[in-house]
């Protein structure tokens, strides 16, 4: 066993004193069952009043949230995709693929999380508009995370571009600057504005410093006296060497500008340049990555990783990826200053500044409350090829065991479990199994849902849950008294024995009514007669009866016959079979040869010594001698058809 | 398809029907109707496409649908059909047929009217009733037909509370859905692949004619009648086959096309063009069949250049379709596949679209994947 990373956190049982009363519990694929037990912890038996009920603990209960489902079925279908990438695509293809899919799972997760600020704002007690909002900021963090995540494993972006996808991931999640700027643009004399300088900043740790330079021009026009100054910082704003996607200078030529930039800056601070305005020597200062500058700035930062990209945005434009993890460590403990500790969050960024995906995973999976994030995430770096060294000691690889996880939990839920399938499908070790766990436990509630189920199974050739929910239908059918649907179902299922049970009903039916019911199912069973020999029986006897109602008599005989003469009629239908031929015999003209006579008479002889003689009195004695008059009239009309067939075929080859 | 909108809804929607708009008015279709299954609690919602005066400047939301109101509904929504403009008939699988009432003054719906045991199974022995899925409802005003797994066939009205009339046993298999073929005329398809035609004039439980798939029995799963010739219907069935049937002459399909890898569980003639049809299917695909037939422009355009011919040769056939609509071109003896041409109308697979509707230039889906899919350009 591996040490508990953390405390495991305790769940209580309303109406459950734990003190006093024994608990019992089992496991199911997503959830436990809790209950109590009569057994008391003490000696004594006081008999307090237990707890009745049972209790269902879920511990995905993410999976329960209205708006999280559309987070859940729409990142299926890129889930899906993403699964059908063709490995033949590699290099640059590959790799662009990648990021668009990575990109569509962050703009599913921003959706969602639009929505739920919404429905925060929207709620009507502060109660659920508090867990709206708890929820935004975990989806918040969530994206935070694999955005960085995107950046540094599947961009892999080097030394230079690195620092621009940092800046936009900073810029990107902390927003208030777009509110801020369109309040301050709009209030009628913009530098007069309380939050002037606030907003000047923000943008100068952002770089963006282009929105900045318009910024200070704003204010050198209302203030003549520091024109002069806002002028030089707005050139050397201007004159930043940065790095641009189109531009083919190299990263030496690129540092080279820029060390002769940061000198310049350098002069400017130490000749005083701007020693009467307290805001723009603050403000150049920042440009010179000065960390106590920065750090006086604690509260416009908001938070560590801010103050990390701003302090390599302006000390170090040109960090390695290798090197991120050092200005990571010192920029987390320099902003918090020993003040508070780091919180899961943080410490999630710190693994993936340090390149530690599986730390990223671990923690993330104890942090956040749902399976998707981690599932998913880890399937993606999986087809980036991150994960391959890494295996666990139990289960299949991470990546499998975490999408298990999460496939189970939407299983568990009464109506995701159709978007569990697919996970399952791309689990090759331990996928098929799961599924076949999990689809027999769908409970079937209509023939439509079943039909959905049977269709998955189908497809994936499982040949054991086909059959056996063919026979939950089939066996709620015959409970319906809807034999019609019963034998369909068996047929589907290819369930020899239960399609001569239904048969048998049929026929116990028929003998009990005269008449055949569901007439439409039994005259057009087709090759599916074949199924069972009963099947066979039943659709050959009705077809006996179809010809007999035509009036095509000697069709109807020899198929009578042969019914008997192939075995295909049970022996205790055959009285049945030779009593129907009655009226054949007793027709006018001859139908029977003699040599079917002859089969017909072997028949009823086999029939007549087959039967048991019992003297058993009453009612069953009663129902003998019936048995025993109908035997001696079959006699009788056989001998009689026996004798008018031979003189019919004798005159006829005479003749 | 350009302008296709998806909007995910939280619910596995079973059902999507647009309202129909008024006779003879100009307005094009704005309001449908839809029916969830399969969550813990199932509703009945109205949705519009309409614009509210409120759009957002960016056009973002422009196309997508908004909630106009909903109400709880017991049991899987089966089918939905409008009954007038006001009113929804709904079928549960708890057996139970609703009628809803949309009041658009303060936009709410109420159920109206129900008949609580429509459809019921009677156990061996004992006369205990447990209740069978609803699982096909058709209405043509004042009448309400209904099918179920019972194999039962009620006939009710809008003003009645007990059924019209009941046919028990009118299908020893379940019946899957229901059409009107003319008044008083139905028509049903069941899972052994047979259609059968019923007359309310004719007393008894047997049907007036059976037609049915040859060999495999395959399970019928949807029915619609040809708008124009009453004669002409089509059939999906569960291996995906597309069945045009002629009702008029023989037992068999007069053409089976092959089409989906899975149940089809809707098929729609265009009720205004006929000669378009759209199925959709367990397998996550909704298609456009278009049969419009052979016009010298179409086959001109054909040469120019590629799919949007499809688009392009819809006016053509439009204004043809009053003197063709004598011969149907889905009836026509040739071997008319090469001349149906087939758009799939949705970007990606996902999992099953389980109903579609079609009204004007309008079609709304809705997906086991818990999304809502609105084109308002058919035929751009």
């Amino acid at each position: 066993m591996e040490e508990l990373d953390s405390e495991p956190t305790v769940t209580l049982i309303p109406g459950v004193n734990s003190k006093k009363k024994q608990m019992c519990f089992d496991w199911g694929p997503g959830e436990m069952l809790v209950c109590e037990t009569s057994f008391n912890k003490k000696e004594k038996s006081e008999t307090v009043p237990g707890c009745p009920f049972i209790y269902i603990i879920r511990k995905d209960i993410d999976v329960y949230s209205q708006i999280l489902r559309k987070l859940f079925n729409e990142s299926h279908g890129i889930f899906v995709g993403l699964q059908r990438i063709e490995e033949e695509l590699t290099g640059k293809s590959r790799k662009a693929q990648l990021v668009r899919v990575s990109k569509n799972y962050r703009s599913v997760i921003r959706a969602c999380m639009e929505e739920m600020h919404q429905a925060a704002i929207a709620a009507k007690d502060p109660a659920s508009g508090r867990q709206f909002s708890s929820q935004v900021s975990i989806l918040s963090a969530m994206e935070l995370i694999w955005n960085l995540c995107e950046i540094l494993f599947i961009e892999v972006a080097p030394a230079g571009p690195l620092l621009l996808h940092l800046l936009d991931w900073v810029r990107l999640h902390v927003c208030e600057v777009d509110s801020l700027l369109a309040d301050v643009l709009g209030s009628e004399n913009p530098s007069k504005h309380e939050s002037f300088w606030n907003l000047v900043t923000i943008l100068v740790l952002q770089g963006r410093l282009d929105e900045a330079r318009q910024m200070l021009s704003k204010e050198a026009d209302v203030s003549p006296t520091s024109a002069g100054m806002c002028r030089i910082l707005g050139d050397l704003m201007r004159t930043m060497p940065v790095l641009s996607p189109g531009n083919t200078q190299t990263l030496t030529e690129l540092e080279l500008k820029w060390q002769h930039w940061h000198e310049e800056c350098e002069r400017h601070l130490q000749d005083g340049t701007f020693a009467s305005s307290p805001h723009l020597e603050s403000l150049c200062k920042i440009m010179l990555g000065d960390e106590a500058a920065l750090l006086e700035q604690k509260e416009l930062l908001n938070n560590w990783y801010h103050f990390l990209v701003t302090r390599l945005l302006y000390s170090h434009p040109t960090v390695k990826p290798i090197d991120l993890h050092f200005y990571a460590q010192s920029s987390l403990d320099l902003f918090l200053g020993g003040e508070s500790s780091p919180e899961p969050l943080d410490n999630i960024l710190m693994a993936a500044f340090e390149f530690d995906i599986h730390q990223v995973i671990k923690e993330c999976s104890i942090a956040l409350s749902n399976w998707w994030f981690v599932a998913h995430l880890t399937d993606l770096l999986d087809h980036c090829k991150l994960l391959q060294s890494h295996n666990l000691y139990f289960g299949s690889n991470m990546r499998e065991f975490l999408l298990l996880e999460y496939a189970s939990g939407l299983f568990a839920h009464h109506s995701l479990w159709q978007l569990g399938v697919d996970y399952f499908d791309y689990c090759p070790e331990l996928g098929r199994v799961s599924l076949e766990l999990h689809i027999e436990r769908i409970p079937l509630s209509t023939e439509q849902k079943a039909l959905k189920v049977l269709r998955i199974c189908e497809q994936r050739q499982m040949t054991e849950q086909v059959r056996s929910i063919c026979k939950i239908l089939a066996m709620k059918a015959v409970r319906n008294n809807r034999l019609g649907s019963a034998l369909s179902w068996s047929i589907r299922a290819k369930d020899a024995a239960f399609a001569t049970l239904v048969s048998d009903r049929f026929l116990r039916d028929y003998c009990e009514r005269g008449c055949f019911s569901d007439l439409d199912l039994i005259d057009n069973l087709g090759p599916a007669m074949m199924l069972s020999d009963r099947l066979t029986f039943l659709g050959k006897y009705r077809e006996f009866h179809r010809f007999y109602g035509e009036k095509r008599f000697c069709d109807a005989a020899s198929l009578l016959l042969s019914l008997m003469t192939s075995q295909i009629a049970p022996r205790c239908f055959w009285v049945t079979l030779l009593t129907d031929a009655l009226p054949l015999l007793e027709q006018k003209q001859v139908i029977f040869t003699t040599e079917q006579t002859y089969e017909l008479m072997r028949c009823l002889e086999d029939l007549a010594s087959g039967r048991p003689v019992r003297g058993e009195p009453g009612a069953q004695r009663l129902q003998e001698d019936i048995e025993n008059t109908k035997l001696e009239m079959l006699r009788l009309a056989l001998a009689r058809n026996l004798a008018r067939a031979i003189i019919k075929e004798g005159s006829l080859e005479g003749s | 398809m350009e302008e296709i909108y998806a909007k995910f809804v939280s619910q596995k929607i079973s059902k999507t029907r647009w309202r129909p708009v008024p006779p003879g008015s100009l307005q094009t279709a704005e309001t449908f109707a839809t029916g969830s299954w399969d969550n813990e609690e199932n509703y009945v919602s109205l949705w519009s496409i309409g614009d509210f005066g409120n759009v957002d400047s960016d056009g973002g939301f422009e196309g997508e649908h908004q909630l106009l109101c909903d109400i709880k509904h017991h049991g899987d929504v089966m089918d939905l059909q409008f009954f007038d403009q006001e009113r929804i008939v709904a079928a549960s699988s708890t057996g139970c047929v609703t009628v809803f009432l949309h009041h658009p003054n303060n936009q709410t719906l109420s159920v109206s009217q129900q008949w609580t045991t429509a459809h019921y199974h009677t156990g061996p022995g004992s006369p205990s009733r447990s209740s069978a899925p609803c699982t096909g409802v058709v209405c043509d005003n004042p009448e309400i037909v209904t099918v179920g797994e019972d194999g039962r066939i009620n006939l009710f009205r809008a003003d009645h509370k007990e059924a019209v009339r009941t046919i028990d046993n009118a299908d020893s298999s379940t019946l899957h859905a229901v059409t009107f073929l003319r008044t008083p005329e139905i028509l049903t398809v069941n899972s052994i692949g047979q259609l059968k035609i019923w007359d309310f004039r004719k007393q008894g439980n047997e049907p007036s004619q059976i037609l049915s798939l040859t060999g495999d029995r395959v399970p019928l799963h949807c029915v619609d009648r040809h708008p124009n010739q009453q004669h002409v219907v089509a059939t999906g069935g569960q291996d995906g086959m597309l069945s045009i049937w002629d009702v008029r002459q023989g037992t068999m399909p007069v053409s089976l096309l092959k089409a989906h890898e899975a149940e089809m569980w809707e098929v729609h003639f265009h009720p205004s063009n006929p000669d378009h049809l759209f199925t959709c299917s367990e397998d996550g695909s909704l298609w456009h069949w278009d049969a419009s037939t052979d016009v010298p422009e179409k086959s001109s355009l054909f040469n120019q250049g590629g799919r949007s011919s499809t688009f392009l040769s819809h006016s053509i056939s439009n204004q043809a379709n009053v003197h063709q609509s004598l011969i149907s071109s889905w009836l026509s003896t040739d071997p008319a596949k090469d001349r149906i041409e087939i758009t799939s109308l949705l970007p990606s697979r996902t999992l099953s679209v389980n109903s579609l509707d079609v009204l004007g230039p309008c079609l709304v889906c809705g997906t086991d994947a818990e999304a809502i899919y609105v084109t308002r350009q058919l035929f751009s």
